[in-house]
């Protein structure tokens, strides 16, 4: 499994954003993209993962092991999103947030919801099932949104700045525990990040992104 | 999708609009092939204004009218000024939503209880005064329109309070405030200075709404209004109605000139803004400080209160009549009680509660799915269909709030006549859905727009496609917002006189229709019965609409807290 970019560059009326970007990030390995806040990483992401909204336009192509992506809608290029604020669904319970990641295909109530009892075992909140998410401390928050992540099995993932909201302790074990888990699943991830010790943990190729505004 | 929904809305909204109003236009000039009329003439019009009463109508229609929209636009702003910061929005929005769920009608009716010689506040004043039979003064349908524009009001202060009171929260009222009050103006005047010229674009349309409806009523000015003359609107229906066909043509250029009023008016008042515009910014750089600024304020405050108090007892007094037996004059509170007005006559206003309840089920169901149509539509829109959005999609959704009802729904009839579409239930709950679709889009849009955006990528990025997302994200997460247009739908729905009367050729029977025949003159009590319902199922609607999302997202304090 890997992603590629191809001279990816995303523009608007005005222009485009950034200088054209192209990275190879191998299974396993979280490639850094970093730059300025307002140089637009989280539009990067964004057209990395289908998300971008009406206006803007995409140059260049997204690769998915060999697969290009770049014209499929988000919901079907696989592609797992985490941003910083460890957003759950609001209305939803912990499993059920956990257990709207489920691929459709494991079938059958007690299968999944025994998938999502061993995924919140793995993140240690066990026993958090029916609990509302508003609840969860912010290292919870973060455990459960990178399970509920990896149970869609995603071909790869990007990650928008995950720690920035984490105290200095707390940072640490959150970002080991996403990093290892990515690297054992060998999925390619990209973070963007403007903490270059996000970047040294990540351990992958580093990138900067040039502003052309 | 958006295309699909653009169509159902334009040929829904659009199009019966724009035939009423032909329809109306041919006849106003002559044309009214069903009386054997199809000569182009002036005739309709040197009719009309020969009929007796033609000339007061008109005054009557313009002093109440746009009087009712100047004063309780500057008593809510008053009212804003003074007490801003005082009041929670949310609180506000709890404390104001009676007012404007009961429908004009139930709250007219429960006015005229109140303010007729034997109502409430003449035997409040009974002793002072030493009247011992109820005082011979016209105070409900008084020649002047008094009543009705008290009337009015009691309605519009609190709509326009709730109108500033959002358009406030975009903007950041407390920082300017504090700024304004820092270089030492008062408080009162820091929000007519800074806050108001902001707020004003955003509440532009419905101000403009309130003084059509405020010209244009008809269930309010039969109850309240001068009896005869009447005000145009009523006069027309009048003569819509006589036996004598011939005055249809008269009546119609009577009700193409209510629309033009309505136009002329809406047009004075943009040209006022215009014209105020260079006065408003002279006085701000006088830079005086408005510290004596602060009585007017307040008395603004205090009347919009007294009014609010008024309301309140309009609706007590509704239930108060219906379980009433004997209530003398002088006294306060009815000598004896009984259950008789709700027992007796029970088949005839539980049909027509059935109506009620059955056409506002119909049209809130109707126009809610139109409104997530619309604007799931809008999300998956295209960008160049995306940014004609804001000015063409609300010119079309305030359309028919700014056409005056008497204007096209009796051409509308006309229309409606040939295909025999008339008095049935599925032709009225189109044509109430032209009013109820408008409020739902109005309440929904909002808080649809507002929802996090990460949300829904987050739920795509886990696999979900657009009807998932839709369904298990989008709507679960708007359901407050859903339910409460819902229950603003229906309130709306409860509320059509006019609609209802004229494309349900007087068969379809709704608490509205029934309380505006019963309020000319029969007995209080069981015109009490009909009020009652009318404003008691608006309010019910409401209380579902909070105590739902409440109990469903009772373990949910992200989505349970989140205001109204």
């Amino acid at each position: 499994m890997s992603l590629d970019l191809t001279n990816l560059s995303v523009s608007t009326a005005t222009g485009p954003l950034f200088a054209p970007l192209s990275l190879h990030v191998p299974p396993g390995q979280v490639a850094t993209v970093m730059g300025p806040s307002g140089v637009g990483k989280s539009t990067l992401l964004d057209a990395v993962g289908g998300h971008l909204a009406h206006g803007f336009r995409l140059q260049g192509a997204v690769t998915l092991n060999g697969r290009d992506v770049t014209n499929l809608p988000a919901e079907a290029r696989r592609i797992g999103l985490m941003f910083q604020d460890a957003l759950m669904f609001p209305h939803l319970s912990v499993g059920d947030n956990l257990a709207f990641g489920l691929p459709f295909q494991l079938k059958g109530r007690v299968a999944r919801h025994d998938a999502v009892q061993q995924a919140l075992e793995q993140a240690g909140l066990s026993g958090l099932y029916t609990r509302d998410p508003a609840t969860l401390s912010g290292g919870q928050r973060a455990r459960a949104v990178l399970m509920r992540t990896l149970l869609a099995e995603p071909l790869a993932v990007l990650l928008d700045e995950p720690f920035a909201k984490l105290n200095a302790g707390l940072k640490d074990e959150i970002r080991a525990f996403t990093f290892d888990h990515i690297r054992r699943r060998g999925i390619p991830a990209l973070l963007v990040t403007h903490d270059i010790e996000d970047a040294e943990a990540a351990g992958g190729s580093v990138v900067g992104l040039q502003s052309l505004i | 999708m958006r295309v699909a929904v653009a169509g159902v809305v334009a040929l829904g909204l659009v199009a019966p609009i724009a035939l009423g109003l032909w329809q109306t236009l041919l006849a106003a000039f002559g044309i009214l092939p069903a009386l054997g009329q199809s000569t182009l003439s002036l005739d309709p019009w040197r009719r009309l204004v020969s009929l007796p009463g033609f000339g007061t109508s008109l005054g009557l229609t313009l002093v109440t009218g746009l009087g009712a929209t100047l004063v309780s636009l500057a008593l809510a702003v008053g009212f804003c000024a003074s007490v801003h910061g005082r009041l929670r929005p949310g609180y506000a929005a709890r404390l104001l939503t009676p007012f404007l769920a009961v429908p004009h009608a139930a709250m007219a009716v429960g006015l005229a209880f109140v303010m007729a010689p034997s109502g409430w506040i003449a035997r409040l004043l009974a002793p002072f005064q030493g009247w011992t039979q109820p005082p011979d003064l016209a105070t409900v349908h008084d020649g002047r329109g008094v009543a009705l524009m008290i009337g009015l009001m009691v309605k519009e202060v609190p709509f326009l309070l709730l109108v500033i009171l959002s358009a406030q929260s975009q903007i950041p009222v407390a920082r300017q405030m504090a700024a304004g009050r820092a270089l030492g103006y008062g408080r009162g005047l820091v929000w007519i200075k800074i806050i108001m010229p902001q707020i004003w674009p955003l509440i532009r349309l419905p101000v403009w709404v309130v003084l059509t409806y405020a010209l244009s009523t008809v269930d309010m000015a039969i109850i309240l209004g001068p009896s005869n003359p009447p005000t145009l609107a009523v006069a027309v229906m009048r003569w819509f109605a006589n036996p004598d066909p011939t005055l249809i043509l008269p009546a119609s250029a009577g009700a193409l000139l209510q629309a033009i009023l309505v136009a002329l008016s809406i047009a004075a008042f943009w040209a006022g803004e215009h014209a105020l515009r260079p006065i408003g910014l002279w006085w701000i750089r006088r830079g005086g400080r408005g510290l004596s600024a602060g009585p007017g304020l307040w008395l603004a405050s205090a009347m919009a209160l007294l009014l609010m108090a008024g309301g309140a007892f309009a609706i007590l007094s509704l239930a108060f009549w219906s379980l009433t037996w004997r209530w003398s004059f002088p006294r306060l509170w009815p000598e004896r009680w009984s259950w008789q007005a709700w027992t007796d006559p029970f088949g005839l206003w539980s049909a027509a509660l059935a109506n009620t309840l059955i056409l506002a089920t119909l049209t809130t169901a109707l126009s809610l799915i139109l409104a997530i149509g619309w604007l799931e539509g809008e999300d998956r829109g295209r960008p160049t269909l995306a940014n004609l959005r804001p000015v063409w999609a609300e010119a079309l959704i305030y359309l028919p709030l700014l056409v005056p009802q008497i204007g096209f729904l009796y051409g509308l009839n006309v229309a409606f006549l040939h295909p025999g579409m008339t008095g049935g239930i599925a032709s009225v709950v189109w044509v109430q859905s032209l009013f109820v679709f408008p409020y739902v889009m109005i309440t929904l849009s909002d808080p649809w727009r507002a929802v996090d955006q990460r949300l829904i990528a987050t739920a795509a990025a886990l696999g979900a496609g657009p009807w998932r997302r839709l369904a298990r994200v989008k709507l679960p997460v708007l359901l407050r917002p859903l339910l409460t247009a819902a229950a603003v739908g229906c309130a709306v729905s409860v509320a059509q006189y006019l609609p209802t009367l004229f494309i349900g050729a007087g068969r379809v029977a709704t608490l509205t229709t029934e309380a505006v025949a019963l309020s000319s003159g029969a007995d209080r009590r069981v015109t009490g019965v009909y009020a009652t319902l009318q404003a008691a199922l608006p309010l019910a609607f409401y209380t579902l609409a909070f105590v739902i999302p409440a109990f469903v997202h009772r373990n949910r304090s992200d989505l349970a807290g989140a205001g109204t």
